[in-house]
């Protein structure tokens, strides 16, 4: 008797050992599958070109250089401009900065309207800020263009501020809309009981409850902007251009020797910023993205 | 002295839909007025217009002898707590009592000096620096209460402030705020679907159903002059027994005769109610209906009726028959020998019956 009860347990539990290490194995495969193209392009930034010549496409570099990451960062050819990527990386700061808070203010500022104080018409108006975040880049092209030309901030960091803030206010309103929709109505009219007036709450209440959606705007905006080339490359001119579209320049405007090592060290540069703020916030992200589902 | 909460005539509609119906209350300083009713009622929207928090569609609502009708919630002179609490959940429960203070730009050593006092008769100073997340119900309820307090207003307002506690708490805290009640004198209204709660602590009861008010009373009247059987039927645990009988004019008042489905119909005399004629709704309290000898008075008549379930609840015993096809809850002592199956002689108290017409539910009398 106790054998047949016994022996079934023992079984599923191996069955269970088995699931885990299928699982992990699995998991690892992926993990591999999806590192792999990061690897390669760490290993070539690192190899001379010779070596990269010789040598395969898997093997770890024989000798290390920094070259390629300096040459990449200050002197690779964008055009007939030899600085590398610095200047452009800084127009990618200057660029993404300010519109990532701008938009994320602007986003947190509606949601709260939208949410908290309902007013007629509030659903068609959110409803047409979603459809915003539907509409395709190529779309927008030509009327942006036109715009950026009568408000005479064509070609400038400012324009293309202004493009991502009005692209990305449909994402962070409905971000902050979602997020808000779950704080009690009685706080608001608490506050109001209190005194507080419309930005007060905001500010002394709603901002200050809202750092996990903020991480969450933050990176999803940051993202979408750093790594934003059809309107850097449509609404930028020579001295303007963001990161991204220097990096396509630089690996298409080689002359001679395709410097493989350079282009690979260019692309991590122009991925970095992106990478750090996943790494510094991405506890956050998560946490914020499912904030809104669990009741806290 | 002009009533410190007045409300004339007041209307809500959301849209072509009436909320609330010529809405008239008025209470005098130092009274505890307790807005009643199944959810749905209106007590809540009522509640929040008299904050100014929902706008109203007409009528007049005056506080402190003040047309306040169009003046925003701050400016009414009133401190509201709320169901959920809504305490601002990054600040500091010294931060949350102050905040309202700090709006207005009351000066710190006010500031300070009304926290302490409030935090000391709330017994709430321990928690002064903790966040809302790490109090328990009941301390939270409490902080709520601080911020409420600590305004001194003339009207407060209270949206069912115990429905989020446990049975027990509840019980603590309604005996507390009856207590704050008596010593600040303080004006109160207070919403609560807890017919319980009511009695216990209102002076003045609002019955309210489907936006209209139903009776405005003193607990005590409410409890044993419903207005109609609505009312009987909502206020009282068990509910007031609702029999159907037949009424016929006598010399002097009134027959009724209860049919009774097991044995002879039950046949009462009323000798203050002249003139009822057909079908009526006898109104009788449970601890109204005793047993046949434990009550004496002219008015306390008996029969017979077959028992069909006996509860008992410890200090009474409920006890429970069927007359004039309907089940019948008689509150009995403790000891009583009723058994189920068995015929009971009854008394009933008539002294305390109330009539009402079966067609619309009105009080007959």
């Amino acid at each position: 008797m106790t054998d047949v009860i016994y022996r079934p347990t023992q079984s599923s539990r191996r069955a269970r050992i088995a699931l885990r290490w299928g699982l992990y194995l699995m998991l690892s495969v992926f993990a591999f599958w999806y590192l792999l193209p990061l690897f390669v392009m760490l290993t070539t930034s690192l190899k001379n070109l010779e070596e990269i010549r010789a040598g395969s496409l898997l093997a770890l570099p024989r000798e290390i250089t920094l070259e390629p990451w300096r040459t990449a960062w200050s002197g690779a050819c964008t055009g007939i401009r030899c600085d590398g990527l610095q200047p452009f990386f800084w127009n990618s700061v200057m660029l993404a900065v300010p519109a990532v808070m701008i938009s994320t203010l602007i986003g947190a500022m509606n949601g709260y309207v939208i949410a908290q104080w309902r007013f007629r018409g509030a659903n068609l108006i959110f409803s047409l800020m979603l459809f915003g975040c539907f509409i395709p880049f190529q779309v927008v092209l030509l009327p942006m263009a036109r715009m950026l030309g009568i408000m005479n901030i064509a070609g400038t960091i400012p324009g293309l501020i202004f493009v991502h803030v009005i692209y990305g206010i449909g994402f962070t309103t409905l971000f902050f809309r979602n997020y808000y929709v779950t704080i009690p109505a009685e706080l608001t009219k608490a506050a109001k009981i209190d005194g507080a007036g419309f930005f007060r709450i905001f500010w002394s209440i709603f901002l200050p409850l809202s750092l996990p959606i903020i991480v969450v705007t933050v990176i999803w905006q940051f993202t979408q902007i750093w790594n934003d080339f059809l309107f850097g490359v449509s609404f930028s001119q020579a001295g303007t251009q963001p990161i991204t579209v220097a990096l396509n320049n630089i690996v298409n405007s080689t002359t001679g020797v395709k410097e493989y090592n350079v282009d690979m060290a260019a692309a991590i540069i122009a991925a970095l910023p992106t990478l750090l703020v996943y790494v510094v916030a991405g506890k956050y992200f998560i946490r914020g993205l499912t904030a809104g589902s669990v009741k806290g | 002295m002009s009533p410190i909460l007045e409300i004339q005539g007041l209307f809500k509609n959301y849209g072509s839909t009436e909320i609330l119906k010529d809405i008239n209350v008025s209470i005098n300083k130092g009274e505890f007025l307790v807005l009643v009713g199944p959810s749905g009622c209106g007590k809540s929207t009522l509640l929040n217009c008299i904050a100014g928090l929902e706008p109203i569609s007409g009528g007049s609502i005056r506080i402190g002898g003040q047309d306040m009708t169009h003046v925003s919630p701050k400016d009414r002179n009133i401190a509201m707590v709320f169901q959920s609490y809504a305490l601002y959940p990054t600040m500091s429960v010294a931060k949350n009592i102050t905040f309202g203070m700090q709006v207005r730009g009351v000066d710190k050593a006010t500031q300070a000096s009304k926290l302490a006092e409030v935090a000391r008769q709330l017994q709430i100073e321990p928690l002064l620096n903790r966040r809302p997340g790490q109090l328990s119900g009941g301390q939270r309820q409490r902080v709520a209460m601080g911020r409420a307090l600590v305004r001194d207003p003339a009207l407060f307002l209270f949206d069912e402030p115990l429905s989020n506690l446990d049975a027990k708490l509840r019980v603590e805290m309604r005996t507390e705020i009856k207590r704050l009640h008596q010593d600040l004198g303080a004006s109160m209204v207070y919403v609560t679907h807890d017919q319980i709660e009511a009695m216990t602590l209102a002076t003045k009861i609002v019955v309210m159903k489907g936006g209209v008010i139903q009776q405005i009373g003193t607990p005590h009247e409410i409890y044993t002059r419903p207005a109609n059987t609505f009312v009987a039927d909502f206020m009282g645990s068990p509910a007031m027994n609702l029999i159907p009988a037949r009424a016929t004019p006598a010399t002097e008042g009134s027959f009724i005769e209860i049919g009774c489905d097991t044995g002879q119909p039950i046949r009462l005399h009323d000798p203050r109610m002249a003139g009822l004629s057909g079908d009526i709704l006898l109104g009788l309290r449970p601890e109204d209906i005793v047993e046949a000898g434990q009550r004496h008075g002219p008015l306390v008549q008996n029969g017979s009726v077959m028992v069909e379930v006996v509860e008992p609840a410890g200090a009474d015993t409920f006890v429970v028959a069927r007359l004039g096809g309907k089940e019948v809850t008689s509150r009995l002592s403790a000891d009583t020998g009723a058994k189920p199956g068995k015929a009971l002689e009854f008394g009933f108290d008539l002294s305390k019956a109330s009539y009402f017409s079966p067609q619309d539910g009105a009080r007959m009398s």
